[in-house]
Parts: structure tokens; C-alpha cells; sequence
């Protein structure tokens, strides 16, 4: 008898843990935002979102028609619920919205705004400028041109 | 201590034995302190990691994608190290990908392996050679970055391998003392695409797909990899605390043969210098 309740008792939290997305209001959002290193938001609910793609700028809030998206060197901000914003600059990634209104955002490298330095960006841009006149190979030249997309950004982005 | 006398000879092996046995009671101590500093330095990042991986697979759990039965060219990425004195890790994995590649020749399906470590390659080789698509070295010295997966995903979808599914098979931790070999999935771009669950996600073309799934195949690597490395860690610290134990028994032990052999000689040489001064 005391081992049936015991059972019992144990049996509930298996169940509790199936499927809690389904039950999600869709005026919420589950907002994941990490990079390998460091999480910036884990499951959170945020207003919105704006976020830097291959094929533009888009804003993302609760009940977002479903998508996958992969980003461009660029600015994400994050519009928190209680109206306050916070500024990221992320390199590349990827970002997934849900048919349940959770939202992905996984960046290979991503930084607080603040963190950056306007001088080095430029200095790092005008460097990457000038060695685009010595890349000789393809492959060399891509490389180049995606440090001059990602330097160009971040000195867009701090200006 | 004492003179040195014909006697002695008898003390010799277990004094070796002796000094030497504590020589590697050192040493297991010291590998067991090395591996717990960076076991808590894994552990450490292990903790962001698990998040960006658990993100990374999330579209392929809530879309619920999964690969026709009839698609024949799988892959399977086993994740280990090079380093031993660990434990059961690599053989863990080992035979879980062995298990794996019998099931799937014996579905009459192609399977080619991709061995992240060289014990893996060291265990696989002699019986699945024939299915090692490409080998990692140099795993398990330095903590993984993200750079080292993207270079083994590059180099992965540059070997021309076209698979349609495949397995990430790694050590899971769980704690310091417990790690269970785990399997994450890996689908192709087309196995996307082709997917029911898909049509729900608005405006995709095959471009952003394809940059999509290969960031999406380097997020598991790393992933894996990261997991692996702490389990291996915490594994290794356990087997050199057990090696360490067991030095120390026999060291008493081989301390209590020794006095009994040492008072036993000395017994012996009274003896003799007793009966010899008797016989005069």
C-alpha cells in the first residue's frame, strides 16, 4: 500500500516533463541567445527582438510565422518586457522561430555592444581594406571580404 | 641503517618492487590533480555549451524531423580522444559505433565513420577499417573550441561523402562520477527539406538551408565534443584516484614483507654469529 503511493508519487514529475512547450501562451516568447562560449538568454520572455539576416533586417515578436534564418555580421537588440533594450553585436549564426513561439538565436561570436572599441574597428577595416588590393587566390578573397562586411558593420554599428 | 651483509641479498626485489611502486603512487596522484583542475575548468564550460547545444538541436526536436527508411548513406561520427588512462571511455563509444554499424550493414545500408580521436581509430581500424571515412588527431590536449569543430565539419563535407542521416556518438556527462554514451542526430540538407514538418516554416530558400544545416552540423560536433571532454576528465580523475588506492595498498603490503624479510635476515645472521661463537 505504501509502496503504491510511493510509486504514485514518483510517477507524477515523469509526466509533468512531456510536452510543456504546448502549453506556452503565444503571447510569450521563450527566447534562447547564446554563443559557444557564454549565454546571454536562456528561455526568456522578451518583447521583441530584431535581428540582422542574409536577406535583411527583420523584428521578431511572439507569434511569429515560423522561420529559419541564418545571420550577417550586425547588430541584434533586445527589447526586454519591462520596455528596456540591450544591444549585441554578433558575428554570424543562425536563428529559429517555432511554431510554439520559441525563438533560437545562436551566434558564433556575439558581444554586448559596449564592449567593442570604435578606433580598433576602423583601424581593423582600413587594414582589411588595403589587404584586399594584395588577396591574390579566391579563397584569400573571400576572407578578406568578410572581415571588411564584419569591420564595416561594427563601425556602422558604434557610430 | 645497517651493514651490509651477504644476507641482504634477500631484501633486494622487494626493495625494488618497493621504490618502485611508490614511484607510480606519485605519479597517479599528480595525473589525478592535473585531471581535476581540468575537469573543473570542463565543467565550467560545459555549462554555456549545453545550452547553445540543447538551442542548436531544438528545430530538429519540435519540427520532428526524421529521415525516411529508405535512405541508404548514414554516417556516424564517433567522439573520443587521444589520450588513455581513462577509464572505459573510449571503449564505450567504440562499441556503441561497432553496435551501430553491424545494425545498419545488416539493414543493407552504406556507413561510412568518422573517428574524432585516435584511440577511436586505433579500435576500429583492424575490424571496420573499410568504413573510416576520415580521422582526427591532436583531440583531448587542449580544451575544443568551436573552431575545431567547424574545421572537422569543413572537413567532413569537403570528403564528398553524401549521407543522408547520421549519429554524433559521445560520452554524456552527467556527474563526476557517472557518464553515459549518448547519441545526438544529424540529417542532411535534403532529409530537411524534404521533411513533413517543414512546410510550417515560412520563405526558406535552398541557400539559407544549406548555410543553416552546416552551422547546424558544426553546433552538434561541438556539442559532442564538449561533453565528451568533461567526461573524459572527470573519468580520468576516478581512474588515477582508484590507481593511486590501490599503490597504496600494496605499498603496505610489500612495507609489512619487507620488515618481516629484514628482521628474518637479522635473525639469521645472529644465529650464525651465535652458533659460531658456541662451537669454540
Amino acid at each position: 500500500m505504501m509502496a503504491a503511493r510511493f510509486l504514485l508519487r514518483r510517477a507524477v514529475p515523469a509526466l509533468r516533463h512531456v510536452r510543456c512547450y504546448a502549453d506556452a501562451p503565444a503571447t510569450e516568447m521563450s527566447f534562447t541567445f547564446a554563443s559557444p562560449t557564454q549565454v546571454f538568454f536562456k528561455e526568456a520572455s522578451v518583447k521583441q527582438i530584431d535581428v540582422p539576416t542574409l536577406t535583411g533586417a527583420f523584428g521578431i515578436l511572439p507569434a511569429h510565422v515560423p522561420t529559419l534564418q541564418v545571420l550577417r555580421p550586425g547588430v541584434v537588440t533586445v527589447f526586454n518586457d519591462d520596455g528596456s533594450s540591450a544591444k549585441y553585436f554578433v558575428s554570424s549564426g543562425s536563428v529559429t522561430v517555432n511554431a510554439d513561439s520559441s525563438v533560437q538565436l545562436l551566434a558564433e561570436e556575439a558581444v554586448p555592444l559596449d564592449n567593442l572599441d570604435l578606433a580598433a574597428a576602423k583601424a581593423n577595416l582600413e587594414k582589411a581594406q588595403s589587404e584586399l588590393m594584395g588577396a591574390s587566390d579566391e579563397a584569400a578573397r573571400a576572407e578578406v571580404l568578410i572581415s571588411i562586411e564584419a569591420n564595416e558593420a561594427i563601425v556602422k554599428a558604434l557610430e | 641503517m645497517y651493514e651490509v651483509s651477504d644476507q641482504c641479498f634477500f631484501l633486494l626485489p622487494v626493495t625494488l618492487r618497493l621504490k618502485s611502486i611508490k614511484n607510480i603512487q606519485k605519479i597517479t596522484k599528480s595525473m589525478k590533480m592535473v585531471a581535476a583542475a581540468k575537469y573543473a575548468r570542463a565543467e565550467r564550460s560545459l555549462k554555456p555549451a549545453r545550452v547553445y547545444g540543447t538551442g542548436a538541436m531544438a528545430l530538429y526536436e519540435k519540427a520532428e524531423i526524421k529521415a525516411p527508411e529508405d535512405k541508404n548513406k548514414h554516417l556516424i561520427i564517433g567522439v573520443s580522444s587521444d589520450r588513455g588512462l581513462c577509464g572505459a571511455i573510449h571503449s564505450s563509444v567504440a562499441k556503441a559505433m561497432k553496435s551501430e554499424i553491424a545494425r545498419l550493414t545488416g539493414a543493407g545500408k552504406e556507413v561510412m565513420v568518422v573517428n574524432v580521436g585516435d584511440k577511436l581509430r586505433g579500435l576500429l581500424y583492424r575490424t571496420h577499417g573499410k568504413h573510416i571515412l576520415i580521422n582526427c588527431k591532436e583531440v583531448g590536449r587542449k580544451p575544443p573550441t568551436f573552431t575545431d569543430a567547424s574545421l572537422i565539419a569543413t572537413e567532413l563535407l569537403d570528403s564528398g561523402y553524401e549521407f543522408d542521416q547520421g549519429t554524433v556518438v559521445f560520452n554524456r556527462f552527467r556527474s563526476v562520477i557517472s557518464y553515459k554514451t549518448d547519441e545526438k542526430p544529424v540529417f542532411s540538407t535534403d532529409t530537411v527539406a524534404g521533411s513533413e514538418n517543414m512546410g510550417i516554416y515560412d520563405d526558406i530558400d535552398a541557400d539559407v538551408l544549406r548555410n543553416y544545416q552546416e552551422f547546424a552540423l558544426v553546433n552538434v560536433i561541438y556539442y559532442g565534443l564538449k561533453e565528451s571532454t568533461t567526461s573524459e576528465q572527470s573519468a580520468r580523475m576516478t581512474a588515477m584516484d582508484n590507481a593511486s588506492k590501490n599503490a597504496s595498498d600494496i605499498i603496505d603490503k610489500l612495507t609489512l614483507t619487507f620488515n618481516r624479510t629484514r628482521q628474518a635476515v637479522i635473525t639469521k645472521e645472529l644465529i650464525e654469529i651465535i652458533s659460531g661463537a658456541a662451537a669454540l
